[in-house]
């Protein structure tokens, strides 16, 4: 596949997202930066707080606009969509770009059968008949592995499992055919079981309907299974980017480095390894250079000053001074790679 | 009506039983505490203290009051409510006459209470900390602290004694004479509606908050659906299940309250036939309102229940 001639889908440019604190302000994210090709599956991926979550609502438009703000821009398809009105927006959400989220069990309206939280979403966009929508959305929950959909149609959600309320959130996510979906956390909510399940679901459906997907985790295990490319964002800053065979192999910066190491499915050792030692800075309190800096095992005079993302050879992107000198492991041990 | 909602109503009528017990007995027990005799009443002004004592007697007032009880209810439950001991009159007669005059303020000042209170519930929640929504939080929690029969002398003095728009007092017949009945028990429901506007206005505002802020709501958002589909929708059919909570809350203690609202406008309800029976120790009649009037609140809260649990499909299968 040749990507440069391609239009990319989404082009996310700089991104950062604020909220407001008392008087104030602070800053979530910080010039997060990447693209999507139509039908790339792209992982995101971070310790717990550093912005996934936000960045995935940003690009939905759905943070909250009286304490939210957002700099940068956002182009779909070229279109931007930080510059777009409310209404216009809203008519690409659900259509052309989706969300799930992580928690199944309370992201369905728990009054309103499955059945209706699907077709309501088709007739939000679509000029099409109650019985048609109907139709539609017993499909929708077929296709997303859910037996007897005509009498799932009916059924309220707390009558579902959590692996199946998840399946019919996916078949209300993408019963419009959108060509982009975030996942946010999908399965992290799930028994380990179904968690593949699901897993799976995504990854057949985005192949099949062509749509591209930005798979939001911290699971490095679960975004070599899926996805083919990798964002790593470290406070609120993407520090990497790039294939994911490549980062498996030999990351570029410490951080993807450290949560690689810490994987224990991958390694194949019995022991889990030590996370990476220290804690995420807190805002208010970043170091003035590499924000990874006071954990970083690699630090060095140079790395006090700002760090910017930046290309590397082959390919990728990284936010560290010292991506070439260093030899950094993977999940492989760096001996045997090499 | 399926299975579980017979059941409902089985273990509802269950509970009817110790609820009546517990209140005429709590009744019963207070108005010895009441200073006075029914017999002394009824024997006039210069009576000896023989008459006096047979008129007791007579009465069966000089047998013990645990004695007392257990023949009213033993009448009570064939549904005979015993006569009252001043005028002679059947309880049940009386009751039943003044009854539909109470249930017109009540009801009355129920429909007020949500016709205001639903709106301003959903205007405040919309419009978070915003000026609406400060102006009308703080309306409410004026409301909710204003004693009705302060705030019932107010209008009297106002609309009626003042302005002369209403009636000052009494009541009509809402069959005969239905504008009449109307305009006599608009003042009083009004009284008797402010704490329900303030309640439910504060109930809804906090459910309807919580509805929009939820999580379901930020997947509606992300489907694409209109912020209008999204209150008039999923929110009112979320929060419908609070406001019938709430509603039944203010009927409970609207009902209540007709004791000092029937004073303050001279209404013939069982509120003031409560007030003159006690003052006399008549205790068939009081007993006989609070047992119709326990009655009647059992009754609308199983309906509430039962509504509950059409609205709510969690309710029946768990
Ligand atoms: N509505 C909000 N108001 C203020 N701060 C927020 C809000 N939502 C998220 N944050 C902050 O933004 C940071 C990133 O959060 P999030 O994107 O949820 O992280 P994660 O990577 O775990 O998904 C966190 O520090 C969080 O406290
Ligand atoms: S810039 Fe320096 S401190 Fe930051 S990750 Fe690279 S080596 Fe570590
Ligand atoms: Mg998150």
């Amino acid at each position: 596949m040749d990507h440069a001639v391609k239009q990319p889908l989404l082009e996310v440019n700089k991104l950062s997202a604020f909220f407001r604190a008392g008087r104030g302000e602070v800053q979530v994210t910080r010039d997060v930066s990447f693209t999507m090709a139509p039908g790339e599956m792209v992982g995101l991926v971070g310790e717990s707080g550093c912005g996934k979550t936000v960045t995935g609502l940003a690009l939905m438009g759905l943070l909250p606009p009286a304490s939210s703000r957002l700099e940068g821009k956002i182009l779909l398809q070229g279109q931007d969509l930080i510059a777009m009105p409310p209404s216009a927006k809203r008519r690409l959400r659900g259509r052309r770009i989706s969300m799930i989220f992580q928690e199944p069990m309370s992201a369905l309206d728990p009054v309103f059968t499955i059945g209706h939280q699907i077709s309501e979403t088709l007739r939000a966009h679509q000029d099409v008949s109650r019985a048609e929508a109907r139709n539609r959305a017993i499909e929708a929950l077929a296709r997303v592995g859910i037996p007897e959909p005509t009498l799932r149609y009916d059924a309220y959600p707390h009558q579902l499992s959590g692996g199946m309320r998840q399946r019919a959130m996916i078949a209300i996510a993408l019963v419009c055919e959108p060509q982009l979906l975030i996942a946010d956390e999908p399965t992290t909510a799930l028994d380990v079981t179904v968690q593949a399940q699901i897993v799976d679901v995504l990854g057949e459906l985005c192949t099949r309907m062509g749509m591209a997907m930005l798979f939001i985790t911290h699971d490095l295990g679960l975004v070599s299974q899926t996805c083919s490319r990798l964002v790593t964002m470290y406070a609120g800053e993407v520090v990497e980017e790039g294939r994911v065979d490549d980062i498996l192999l030999r990351p570029r910066h410490p951080y993807s480095s450290g949560l690689l190491r810490s994987l224990p499915a991958l390694t194949q050792r019995k022991a889990r390894l030590p996370a990476i030692p220290g804690r995420v800075p807190v805002r208010g309190d970043m170091p003035p250079g590499c924000r990874f800096q006071p954990r970083c095992a690699h630090a060095q005079p140079p790395c006090t000053a700002p760090q910017p993302l930046r290309a590397v050879q082959p390919q990728g992107e990284v936010r560290c001074c010292r991506a070439e000198e260093l030899i950094l492991p993977g999940v492989l041990p760096v001996e045997r790679a090499a | 009506m399926n299975r579980r909602q017979l059941l409902l109503i089985g273990s509802r009528l269950l509970q009817v039983v110790p609820v009546v017990i517990l209140a005429t007995v709590a009744i019963f027990g207070l108005l010895q505490l009441v200073p006075g005799d029914p017999a002394a009443v009824i024997a006039g002004e210069y009576a000896t203290a023989e008459r006096i004592a047979d008129i007791r007697r007579m009465l069966g007032l000089d047998r013990p009051v645990w004695e007392q009880y257990v023949v009213w209810l033993g009448h009570a439950v064939q549904g005979d409510l015993s006569a009252s001991l001043i005028t002679g009159q059947p309880v049940l007669d009386e009751v039943l006459r003044r009854l539909p005059n109470t249930l017109l303020i009540t009801v009355l000042a129920l429909v007020l209470a949500v016709l205001i209170g639903v709106p301003l519930g959903i205007l405040a929640a919309t419009r978070v900390d915003r000026p609406t929504d400060r102006i009308v939080t703080t309306i409410a929690s004026l409301g909710v602290a204003v004693p009705n029969f302060w705030l019932g002398m107010i209008l009297v003095g106002f609309f009626a004694l003042g302005l002369g728009w209403f009636p000052t007092t009494g009541a009509a017949s809402l069959t005969q004479d239905p504008l009449r009945a109307l305009s006599h028990a608009a003042l009083p429901a009004l009284a008797l509606a402010t704490g329900g506007i303030a309640e439910i206005t504060r109930q809804l505002r906090s459910a309807l908050i919580e509805v929009l802020s939820s999580q379901y709501v930020r997947t509606l958002h992300a489907k694409g659906l209109s912020n209008a589909r999204i209150l008039w929708q999923h929110g009112l059919k979320n929060v419908s299940l609070t406001l019938l909570t709430v509603v039944g809350l203010v009927f409970n203690r609207a009902l209540g309250a007709t004791v000092a609202i029937e004073a303050v406008f001279a209404i013939p309800g069982t509120g003031s036939l409560v007030v003159a029976s006690a003052t006399n120790k008549d205790f068939p009649v009081v007993q006989g309102v609070v047992f119709v009037l326990v009655l009647i609140v059992i009754g609308l809260n199983l309906m509430i229940d039962l509504l509950y649990s059409l609205l709510d499909p969690r309710v029946n299968r768990r």
